[in-house]
């Protein structure tokens, strides 16, 4: 799955991460759709065997970077290399390397699954016979094989979203593009999903992912973006994003839907920040409990109250002041 | 990795065969049915009228209504099959199934997708022009060797109207206007390119537009090879223009597919 010139460098020679040539490297890079800025001049560095996130709200301008990276979108302005090749003259080698899940499943639902592959796998000249041997591999590996010879017409969301996995998979992909990969579906198959990328992480694939789930990406990336309005706004991994920018706990109260900013004033003090919604206080803080016994013992007795860890959720609303899912 | 640029192409007719696979019987049945409805409802009845009218079988060269006729549908249904296939099914690639924006995902580029549409095109025309030649070859007025060269002559008369509607086609967001352009597009070639009389009963102007498109190049040549009397280098010329016309469409359609597919 991965190009040995890139990775046995890693184990080998012992070498930081950052010395390692990049997969991805992006400066000032800018999409432009007429005057509509998408993407506002982001800056990415992503090195082999790396899981890297986009996160990011609807809009944000997760999939443009994504379509720039896959080369099928040029680049409006600043420079982008994939595997140091550029995508406007050799955008036909650099998808030859990489996989793609579309952020709307592109498959040919009157056809079986085991067709889709074949067909899929012949765009990128793999012999019919190789082909045949590498999708009832693939079939296998998203656990679909009873499915093999089913239109896929005839198969739930998250088993279409697998057959998407499993043909971007066909060519042995140095790179795999996911956007959002779990959106529409249903917990169950989230899961499922999530075990199979992280197997496929775990064999040394380098994985793009966008999202606008928290969950998913402190699940599945080592190190991720924070997108908003086409600019990244913070950049770490999902626990070094949160240590850097909040409290460790969030005590969250409700006094009643309208009435929660009224109750600042009596709560000044309490926790290291708060941040008003309309339906709940977040209160942040190292130690949730302790600030939960602060607020009993100031007479103080929200409809309810509940304390939780942070996450990332936490620190797009500290850095944009809206949720991801609005 | 595609050392073969070329191949590209081939990928996506690849694809296309395997969904005509599951409708091709549909397909051949209508290939045959519909120019025999058309000979019998037309040909048949109308000959009879034309051949023993005042001016006898002289009226169309000395030709009967009915081989005059028949040799015209080898280009038009080429030309009518290919026009459906064009629209909706291309529109389906950018919009429903999204089949090309997954072709362009892998090292196939967004012309292999208009020249792979283009040689699926080719087929259906083919299979189109193929059935017509089968029931033609069924009656003694119309069998000829130069039945078998007609073919590509119906297939290049197809293209060229199949690959300006597919250039079409990836400039729009829906299917609202399609039923239209084959109104307006295809309905009228067929009554005024040359089927049913000769385009010098038009008045001057029709005659002249009926002139520069398609399909009265594509019919002039497949009744000249069919029925005979047309000189050679008339014959060249409208292979010609039906090529240019190929050629024209095939660019346009690179470029509509491109700017769709890479915005
Ligand atoms: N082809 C396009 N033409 C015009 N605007 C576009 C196009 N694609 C995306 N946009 C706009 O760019 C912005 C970012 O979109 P997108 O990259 O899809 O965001 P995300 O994937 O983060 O939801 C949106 O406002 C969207 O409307
Ligand atoms: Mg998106």
């Amino acid at each position: 799955m991965l190009e040995s010139g890139y990775v046995a460098c890693r184990g080998l020679c012992d070498t930081p991460v950052m010395d390692v040539r990049p997969v991805i490297m992006a400066r000032s890079l800018v999409k432009r759709f007429g005057d509509f800025t998408a993407v506002n001049g982001i800056d990415v560095e992503i090195v082999p065997g790396e899981a890297f996130g986009f996160l990011g709200p609807n809009g944000a301008g997760k999939t443009s970077t994504m379509r720039m990276i896959g080369c099928v979108s040029p680049v409006t302005d600043g420079d982008l290399r994939i595997f140091d090749l550029d995508p406007s003259t050799d955008g036909r080698e650099i998808r030859g390397r990489m996989g793609v899940v579309p952020q709307l499943d592109q498959l040919d639902t009157e056809l079986t699954v085991a067709e889709n592959l074949l067909i899929y796998g012949r765009y990128f000249d793999i012999s019919r016979r190789d082909c045949r041997a590498k999708a009832d591999e693939l079939i296998e590996f998203v656990q679909l094989a009873e499915k093999r010879d089913s239109k896929v017409d005839s198969l739930s969301g998250g088993q279409k979203r697998r057959v998407s996995i499993a043909r971007s998979l066909i060519n042995d992909p140095e790179l795999l593009l996911l956007d959002e990969p779990t959106t529409g579906l249903d917990p169950q198959a989230r899961h499922v999903l999530w075990d199979r990328l992280y197997q496929l992480k775990e064999r040394g694939a380098t994985q793009v992912i966008t999202t606008h789930f928290m969950d998913e990406a402190e699940q599945l990336c080592d190190r991720l973006v924070v997108m908003d309005g086409g600019e990244i706004v913070a950049e770490g991994s999902p626990q070094g994003l949160i240590t850097e920018h909040i409290r460790r706990e969030v005590l969250e109260v409700r006094f009643g839907y309208g009435r929660n900013e009224q109750q600042l004033p009596a709560l000044d003090g309490v926790g290291s920040r708060i941040e008003v919604l309309p339906d709940r206080l977040l209160i942040y803080d190292d130690d949730g409990d302790a600030a939960l016994s602060e607020l009993h013992r100031r007479e103080i007795v929200p409809e309810s109250a509940l304390v939780r860890r942070s996450s990332l959720e936490d620190v797009f609303l500290k850095l944009t002041g809206r949720t991801l899912i609005e | 990795m595609h050392t073969i640029a070329s191949l590209g192409p081939v990928r996506v007719y690849n694809r296309e065969w395997t969904y005509f696979r599951l409708v091709w019987r549909t397909a051949v049945f209508g290939s045959v049915i519909q120019p025999l409805m058309y000979l019998m409802g037309i040909g048949l009845g109308i000959g009879e009228l034309v051949d023993g009218g005042p001016a006898g079988p002289d009226a169309l060269g000395g030709v009967s209504y009915f081989a005059f006729y028949a040799t015209a549908l080898i280009a038009t249904t080429p030309m009518f099959v290919l026009g459906q296939e064009s629209l909706w099914p291309t529109m389906d690639g950018f919009t429903w199934s999204r089949a090309h924006q997954a072709m362009i995902a892998t090292p196939l580029s967004s012309r292999d997708v208009a020249l792979g549409k283009g040689l699926y095109f080719g087929l259906r025309g083919l299979v189109a022009g193929a059935g017509v030649v089968l029931v033609l070859a069924c009656f003694a007025e119309t069998r000829s060797w130069g039945l078998i060269a007609a073919i590509p002559v119906g297939v290049l008369t197809g293209l060229s109207y199949a690959m300006a509607f597919a250039a079409w086609v990836a400039t729009r967001d829906t299917d609202n206007s399609f039923s239209a352009l084959l109104r307006i597009g295809i309905i009228p070639m067929f009554l005024f390119g040359g089927a049913f009389y000769p385009v010098d009963q038009l008045p001057p102007v029709l005659e002249a537009i009926a002139r520069v498109t398609p399909i009265w190049h594509g019919i002039e040549l497949c009744r000249g090879l069919v029925l005979g009397g047309l000189d050679p280098a008339t014959g060249l010329l409208h292979l010609l223009v039906l090529l240019a016309f190929v050629t024209a469409g095939s660019i346009a359609a690179s470029i509509t597919f491109d700017r769709r597919l890479r915005p």
